[in-house]
């Protein structure tokens, strides 16, 4: 009974979420509100005399960043509006840079997305506001994801390492443990079946980010390319590390090892309420993600725990990171210095980073954070009270190398999701899907006047 | 009237002629005041972003080297666009299935409820117009949650007969899926629209045909169908229009199906995709421009086909 009205508030949750996504999406394009005019802003702001920097963003603790940001600084102050999440806001930001007008001085974006809008020359380059002031307070790593060449395009809130959230009374009533390499992931999904249990995994169509993720960890480079020449691209979406990683996911499906539910719908929550999946290969915000949905409380509390994601070859080991949110300068600021601090200062300070990190909003990029003791030893009440940033999540965002993401992410994804679903649907191979794939965005890089090499 | 005064009041040739020439120019003065407001609303709000749209289509924006002119460069690519093509296509096979289902059931409806005359009338009258005023976007949201596997009813409901409930989100399926919800909201409307014809019709012509010896099946098929013709005609072109123009339901179903609805999945949603998430404004009006086509044909041909009964249009 419980189980039933836990999946009642998530599925109203989400509801809730899907009938504003839609409605988003109506008025989508043509109205940016919020835009340049500071007098609609979300949040109060208490020092009235000073100049007003306004920005989009949808952390769920945004109006406590933009208060604490507000409180402590005596030279500007945010005024934030929620136009949506991610797609959402990134139409609408499309369609305000493409009208020349109704964006903001400060965007929150995914880190994915930063090329995407560079290339349209969208994003200011904050190198030259003051960059050295807090160069130290990152990795190479986080800076590089933000970085075109030489130049800075965000300052790096969030990061997404990723690992296998997983349900320990399954795993133990099947009498597993955390599979570490991908062939030993197999091989329980068959124990689990053959026994009867439930679905060990999720191959879904529509993350492709994910899959990307995980293609990159077979080896694959989807994208390079030389910032100063930005006209030239290489493409590679099939070379055999993608090719793997397809076929390895689209022949647990076909066997009935995993399923093949859509993510991030409601009914993908509720088979995670209902224990119909073993494991769930994620990032480090989804426990605030799951949380949030309903996912772990009552009668789910302390069943599920994290483990580190299984390789494909244990001996070499290889990170990578799904997501992960930056703040970005648009080029549409009237005053790009004053907007850099913004951008600089939001999400920096103590109180806002320990809100993000407790709540399990943020998996922080802020070495102020990430070095701190209480992060890393902190016990998660998602995971039982395990360890989970010190065992798992904070070793993977440290192995992270970075990635160079394509200038046309949303075709990209798009593509991809177009292809898995034929791949789940149909009977081709993943080396198929990747060549088409490949063909398919090659297709559209020529016809948006790249030259692909 | 003029004529009457010019009798009673003879006036010279001169100032008669003067006079007309104030009435008439008041008379345009006050027709273009009753057309203005109308106009000017026209204009500004459908002829020009109709005209702004048409001199975008006609350009290329790229990435990389920027925008060019281009002239019919991107109806060419459009018609030979995959992508609109299949969507098209689809809807044109949607057309095809959905719009006959829903004319035959409101049709029948309307029939009962005009020829049954009960307690029950007004309130089942009332029932099937009701999904109708629940906004298309809840519809479709609640139907999704009726298709879901762990949600809906359907998994128990065929549990209770040993069988696997059909998942009307996977690809095969939605096709069905769809027009299941598009009948469940316009029938009633549709319904509505024929029994208020039917409510027209002269009861005295029932009479005559009792009196004739017809039956209520014939009273029904020959009297009462052929004389809302043109209502039928009327919702028709209506359907036909909305289902080329096919977007709010799959576009709310997609983030329930992504895999089995596509962003190009129907015309309207690929220039949706191509305009606001893919920046290619230029290519986005191309495509509403091509559908534009594919409807003023559609809706062209099958007036013509149907040209003898029309008497509305």
């Amino acid at each position: 009974m419980k189980k039933r009205l836990l999946a009642a508030a998530a599925l109203l949750a989400t509801t809730a979420s899907l009938v504003a996504c839609s409605s988003g999406e109506q008025g989508g394009g043509t109205t940016a509100s919020g835009g340049n005019n500071a007098s609609n802003c979300t949040n109060t702001i208490p020092k009235k005399d000073l100049p007003v920097v306004t920005m989009w963003g949808w952390y769920p603790n945004t109006q406590l960043v933009v208060d604490n940001f507000n409180k402590l600084n005596g030279e500007v102050q945010v005024c934030w509006t929620n136009v949506g999440q991610g797609s959402d806001e990134y139409d609408k930001f499309q369609t305000a840079i493409s009208a020349g007008t109704g964006a903001p001085d400060v965007i929150m974006v995914e880190m994915d997305r930063i090329p995407t809008f560079q290339i349209q020359k969208a994003l200011v380059d904050i190198k030259p506001y003051g960059y050295d002031a807090v160069k130290a307070d990152y990795s190479e790593g986080a800076w590089k994801d933000v970085s075109v060449g030489g130049a800075v395009y965000g300052v790096p809130v969030d990061g997404g390492p990723m690992a296998m959230i997983y349900r320990k009374d399954i795993f133990e009533k099947y009498d597993i443990t955390p599979p570490k390499t991908w062939a030993e992931y197999e091989q329980a999904a068959q124990k689990v079946k053959d026994a009867g249990g439930p679905l060990f995994g999720d191959f879904a169509a529509n993350v492709s980010a994910l899959t990307m993720a995980l293609q990159i960890q077979k080896g694959a480079a989807p994208f390079t390319y030389d910032p100063a020449q930005q006209s030239t691209i290489g493409i590679k979406l099939n070379d055999q590390g993608s090719k793997d990683v397809l076929d390895y996911w689209t022949n647990l499906a076909r066997k009935g090892l995993v399923g093949t539910q859509d993510q991030f719908t409601p009914e993908y929550i509720s088979g995670v309420i209902n224990g119909q999946y073993a494991t769930y290969i994620s990032a480090a915000w989804a426990p605030g993600y799951l949380t949030g949905a309903g996912v772990g409380k009552g009668e789910d509390t302390g069943k599920f725990a994290v483990a580190p994601l299984p390789q494909w070859d244990a001996a070499n080991p290889v990170q990578v990171n799904w997501g992960g949110s930056a703040f970005s300068v648009t080029s549409q600021a009237k005053n790009p210095e004053l907007a850099a601090k913004v951008a600089y200062g939001l999400y920096a300070d103590k109180e806002s980073l320990t809100d993000g990190w407790t709540n399990q909003i943020i998996f922080p990029l802020n070495l102020k954070a990430l070095n701190d003791p209480a992060f890393v030893d902190l016990k998660v009440d998602f995971f039982d009270g395990q360890q989970a940033n010190k065992e798992v999540y904070v070793p993977a965002a440290n192995a992270y190398k970075g990635v160079t993401y394509s200038p046309f992410g949303q075709y990209y994804f798009d593509a991809m999701t177009k292809q898995v679903s034929a791949l789940i649907e149909g009977s081709d191979t993943g080396a198929q899907a990747a060549d088409r794939l490949q063909e398919d965005v090659v297709n559209y890089a020529k016809e948006q006047g790249f030259t692909v090499q | 009237m003029t004529l009457q005064i010019e009798k009673s009041a003879p006036r010279t040739e001169k100032t008669t002629q003067q006079n007309r020439g104030k009435v008439r120019l008041r008379e345009h003065l006050m027709g273009w005041l009753f057309v203005g407001p109308f106009g000017i609303v026209f204009l500004a709000l459908l002829i020009a972003p109709l005209a702004y749209a048409l001199y975008l289509s006609l350009f290329q924006k790229k990435l990389i080297g920027g925008t060019s002119f281009v002239f019919l460069d991107n109806y060419v690519k459009a018609f030979t666009d995959p992508s609109f093509l299949s969507g098209s296509w689809f809807v044109i096979r949607f057309s095809l299935v959905s719009i006959p289902l829903q004319i035959i059931i409101a049709l029948a409806m309307a029939l009962i409820l005009d020829a049954v005359t009960n307690a029950f009338t007004r309130f089942s009258r009332l029932m099937i117009f009701l999904p109708y005023a629940i906004p298309t976007v809840i519809g479709a949201v609640m139907w999704g949650f009726l298709y879901s596997k762990n949600f809906g009813p359907l998994t128990d409901i065929f549990a209770l007969f040993g069988g696997t409930a059909p998942n009307f989100l996977s690809s095969n399926l939605i096709f069905i899926g769809l027009v299941n919800i598009v009948t469940w909201q316009w029938a009633g409307y549709y319904m509505i629209i024929l029994y208020a014809a039917l409510q027209g019709i002269d009861p005295a012509l029932y009479e005559a045909a009792r009196m004739d010896g017809a039956g209520k099946w014939q009273v029904a098929l020959r009297i009462k169908i052929p004389l809302i013709a043109p209502a039928l005609i009327l919702i028709l072109v209506f359907s036909l229009i909305g289902t080329l123009q096919f977007f709010n339901e799959p576009q709310i179903l997609r983030s329930l199906a992504a895999g089995a609805i596509g962003p190009d999945y129907t015309p309207n949603m690929y220039a949706y995709q191509q305009a606001f998430s893919l920046a290619n404004f230029n290519y986005g009006s191309a495509i509403s421009f091509a559908l534009g086509g594919v409807v003023f044909i559609g809706v062209y041909a099958f007036l013509f086909f149907t040209r003898k009964r029309r008497s509305f249009l």
